[in-house]
C-alpha cells in the first residue's frame, strides 16, 4: 500500500514536471533576458568606461568617482530629505483618513476610496503639466493665490532653490493616497470587534482604543507601507525630471535623476551603472534597518 | 460597537461628529482632486498665450479650440494615442496570459527547483529599476537594434514579476482537491489550466489586466528612451514634447494632459471595483 502510494506520488511529480517548466517558460525567458541579464550586466558596465565599440576596463574608478562627486552626495541628501518629508507624512495622512472613513456605510466608504484613488490613474506627465501651472510664480498662479490668502507673499516655487524641493513635497502630499488608504481600511476591518468591546467595558476612550488596539494591530501594515514607501521614494525622479529638471542649482536633483542624466544625457553608462548599484545597496541597507527596528514584534 | 462609540444616546452629538468628519474628508478630497479638476476645466479655454490671462477656477466658457490646437501641433498626434493603445494592449494580453500561467505553476504544480526559482523572482523585485535601466537600454537599442519599434516598446514588459506574484498569491486559495480530482479523471495540465483554473481566476485576471494596462499607458521613461521619431511615440512622450515646444500655451497644454488622462478615467469609472480590489490582492498578505 505504502509503496504504491509513493510510486503514485512520484508519477505525479514527474508528470507535473514537464508542464511545470512549460508553463513558466515564457516568464522565465523574459525574466532572464530583461531582468537577470541586465542586473549581471550592470556589474560589468560599472567596471568599464563604456563606448559603443569596445569598452575599456577601469576597475573601481566609477565607484570612486561617484564617492568623490559632490553632486552624488547632494543628490543623496536631496533624496533623503524628500523621503523624510513625504513618506511619514503620507502614511500619517492615509492612516488618519482610513480611521475617519471607517464609521461610515460601505457606499460612502467606496465613494471616498474612489476619489482619493483617482489621481493615481492620471499619468505622471499629465499631473506634472498641471502642477507646473499651479506653481506659476506670477501673482495669478494658483499656489500663490492660496498662500496670498494666508497673508504670505509671492513665492517663486519651482524657480528658487529655497522652495523647489518643498514644492515637490507639497505635490506628493496632495497626490493619491488611495492605495495606502485602501490597505489600511482592509487591515482595520480585520480587527475583531471583541477587542473594542472589552476595552469599552474597561471604560476606554476613543483615543485609548486607537492607541492601544488599532495602532499595534496595524503595525505590520504600517511597516509594509513604510518599507515600500521608502523604497519607492528613493527611486522617485519623474516629477523632478519633468518639473524642475533637477534645478535650480541642483536643489531637486535626486539620485534617480542623477543616474538618469549620467546615462542618457551624458552617456556615461559606466558611472550611471555604478551609481545605480550604490543606490541598490543603500535601499537594501535602509530596508534592513527598518525591519530590524520596527519589525521585531511583527508577526507574518 | 467598534472603534467608534455609536450608542451615546444623544442624536445631536452623533450628527455633529459625523458632520465634522465628513467635512474634513471632503476638504481633503477636494485638495486631492483639485489638479484634475483644474486640468479639465482649463482645457476648455482659448488657445492664447498665457502672459495675458488669469486662471479661473470656474469655467467662463467652453471651447474646444485648445484640443484642436493640440492635435494640430503634430501630424502624429493621433498616432500617439494609437501607439499607446497598441503597446498597452499587447503588454496587457501577454501579461494576463503568461503571468497567470506562471502564477499557477508556482502556486499549484510540483516541479524541481520551483521554490528556488520563485525566490529568485521575488528577490529581483527588490532591485531598483535604475539598475536594469542602462543595461536594458544597451540590450534593446545597441545589441538588438530595435530602437523605434513596437517590439522595443513591448518586449521588456511582456510579463512582469509583480504580476506573477499577484497571481500566485491569489491561486494559493484555490483548493488542491479540485486539481487532484481533475488529474484522477485523466485531465492534462493544459486542460486543467484552461477549463478549471482560468474560469476560477477571472477576478485576479481582471485586476491584473487593468493595473497592467494603466501602468503601460502611463509609462513615460521607457517609451521616451527607445523612440526617436514622432510617429513612434506614445501619448505621454508626445505630451512632454508638446509641453517643451509650447511653454506658454496654457489651455492647449491642459487639453493635451486631459487627452492623455481621459482614457484611464473612463477605464477607472467603469471598472472601479477591480481597481480598488486590485490594491489589496497583492498587498495585505504580502
Amino acid at each position: 500500500m505504502n509503496q504504491t502510494l509513493t510510486k503514485r506520488k512520484k508519477l505525479r511529480l514527474e508528470s507535473d514536471s514537464g508542464w511545470g517548466y512549460a508553463f513558466i517558460a515564457v516568464a522565465l525567458i523574459a525574466f532572464s533576458l530583461f531582468t537577470a541579464y541586465p542586473v549581471i550586466n550592470a556589474f560589468m558596465i560599472s567596471l568599464q568606461k563604456y563606448a559603443p565599440l569596445g569598452s575599456t576596463y577601469v576597475g573601481l574608478e566609477n565607484f570612486i568617482n561617484s564617492f568623490q562627486d559632490e553632486l552624488f552626495w547632494k543628490a543623496l541628501k536631496n533624496t533623503l530629505v524628500y523621503t523624510l518629508l513625504t513618506v511619514p507624512m503620507n502614511i500619517l495622512l492615509s492612516f488618519l483618513i482610513a480611521i475617519l472613513i471607517i464609521p461610515f456605510k460601505k457606499r460612502t466608504q467606496t465613494v471616498f476610496k474612489a476619489i482619493y484613488y483617482l489621481p493615481a490613474v492620471a499619468s505622471g506627465v499629465a499631473l506634472s503639466v498641471v502642477w507646473l501651472w499651479i506653481f506659476d510664480p506670477l501673482k495669478s498662479g494658483i499656489a500663490n493665490q492660496v498662500v496670498g490668502f494666508f497673508g504670505l507673499g509671492n513665492q517663486n516655487w519651482l524657480g528658487s532653490s529655497a522652495t523647489a524641493m518643498f514644492s515637490l513635497v507639497i505635490m506628493s502630499w496632495l497626490s493619491s493616497h488611495g492605495t495606502a488608504i485602501i490597505i489600511y481600511l482592509a487591515a482595520l476591518l480585520g480587527i475583531d470587534n471583541s477587542y473594542y468591546e472589552a476595552a469599552e467595558i474597561d471604560g476606554a476612550t476613543f483615543l485609548q482604543k486607537l492607541w492601544y488596539i488599532v495602532v499595534p494591530f496595524l503595525k505590520p501594515t504600517t511597516l509594509f507601507l513604510l518599507v515600500t514607501g521608502v523604497i519607492g521614494s528613493f527611486q522617485v525622479f519623474q516629477n523632478a525630471y519633468l518639473m524642475t529638471g533637477g534645478g535650480p542649482d541642483h536643489a531637486t536633483t535626486m539620485v534617480g535623476l542623477l543616474i538618469f542624466n549620467n546615462a542618457f544625457t551624458y552617456f556615461e553608462f559606466g558611472e550611471a551603472a555604478a551609481q545605480s548599484l550604490l543606490l541598490a545597496v543603500i535601499i537594501a541597507i535602509i530596508s534592513f534597518i527598518q525591519f530590524k527596528f520596527f519589525g521585531n514584534d511583527v508577526e507574518y | 460597537m467598534g472603534l467608534y462609540n455609536n450608542s451615546l444616546g444623544r442624536k445631536g452629538y452623533l450628527f455633529v461628529r459625523n458632520g465634522t468628519i465628513i467635512t474634513f474628508l471632503i476638504l481633503f478630497a477636494v485638495a486631492t482632486i483639485f489638479p484634475i479638476y483644474f486640468m479639465i476645466i482649463s482645457s476648455f479655454g482659448d488657445p492664447v498665450e498665457a502672459g495675458a490671462m488669469s486662471y479661473s477656477i470656474f469655467p467662463s466658457k467652453i471651447s474646444f479650440e485648445s484640443y484642436k490646437f493640440f492635435f494640430n501641433f503634430s501630424p502624429h498626434s493621433w498616432d500617439w494615442l494609437l501607439n499607446s493603445f497598441i503597446v498597452a494592449a499587447c503588454i496587457t494580453i501577454s501579461n494576463v496570459f503568461f503571468a497567470t500561467l506562471a502564477g499557477y505553476a508556482f502556486a499549484k504544480m510540483k516541479f524541481k527547483g520551483k521554490n528556488i526559482l520563485f525566490a529568485i523572482l521575488l528577490g529581483s523585485m527588490m532591485i531598483p529599476g535604475q539598475v536594469t535601466q542602462v543595461p536594458l537600454y544597451i540590450l534593446i537599442v545597441n545589441i538588438f537594434n530595435l530602437q523605434n519599434t513596437y517590439t522595443a516598446l513591448i518586449m521588456p514588459s511582456l510579463v512582469t514579476v509583480y504580476n506573477i506574484f499577484l497571481v500566485k498569491q491569489f491561486m494559493s486559495s484555490i483548493p488542491v482537491e479540485i486539481i487532484e480530482a481533475a488529474k484522477i479523471e485523466g485531465c492534462s495540465q493544459p486542460k486543467i489550466f484552461w477549463h478549471i483554473i482560468m474560469p476560477l481566476s477571472k477576478t485576479v485576471m481582471a485586476v491584473l489586466a487593468i493595473l497592467t494596462f494603466m501602468a503601460a499607458w502611463n509609462d513615460f521613461f521607457w517609451p521616451f528612451l527607445v523612440t526617436n521619431t514622432m510617429d513612434m511615440q506614445t501619448i505621454q512622450v508626445g505630451l512632454k514634447n508638446f509641453r517643451f515646444a509650447n511653454t506658454t500655451y496654457f489651455a492647449p497644454m491642459m487639453a493635451g494632459a486631459t487627452i492623455s488622462a481621459v482614457p484611464m478615467f473612463i477605464l477607472f469609472f467603469s471598472l472601479q471595483k477591480y481597481f480598488l480590489e486590485g490594491v489589496t490582492v497583492g498587498a495585505v498578505k504580502g
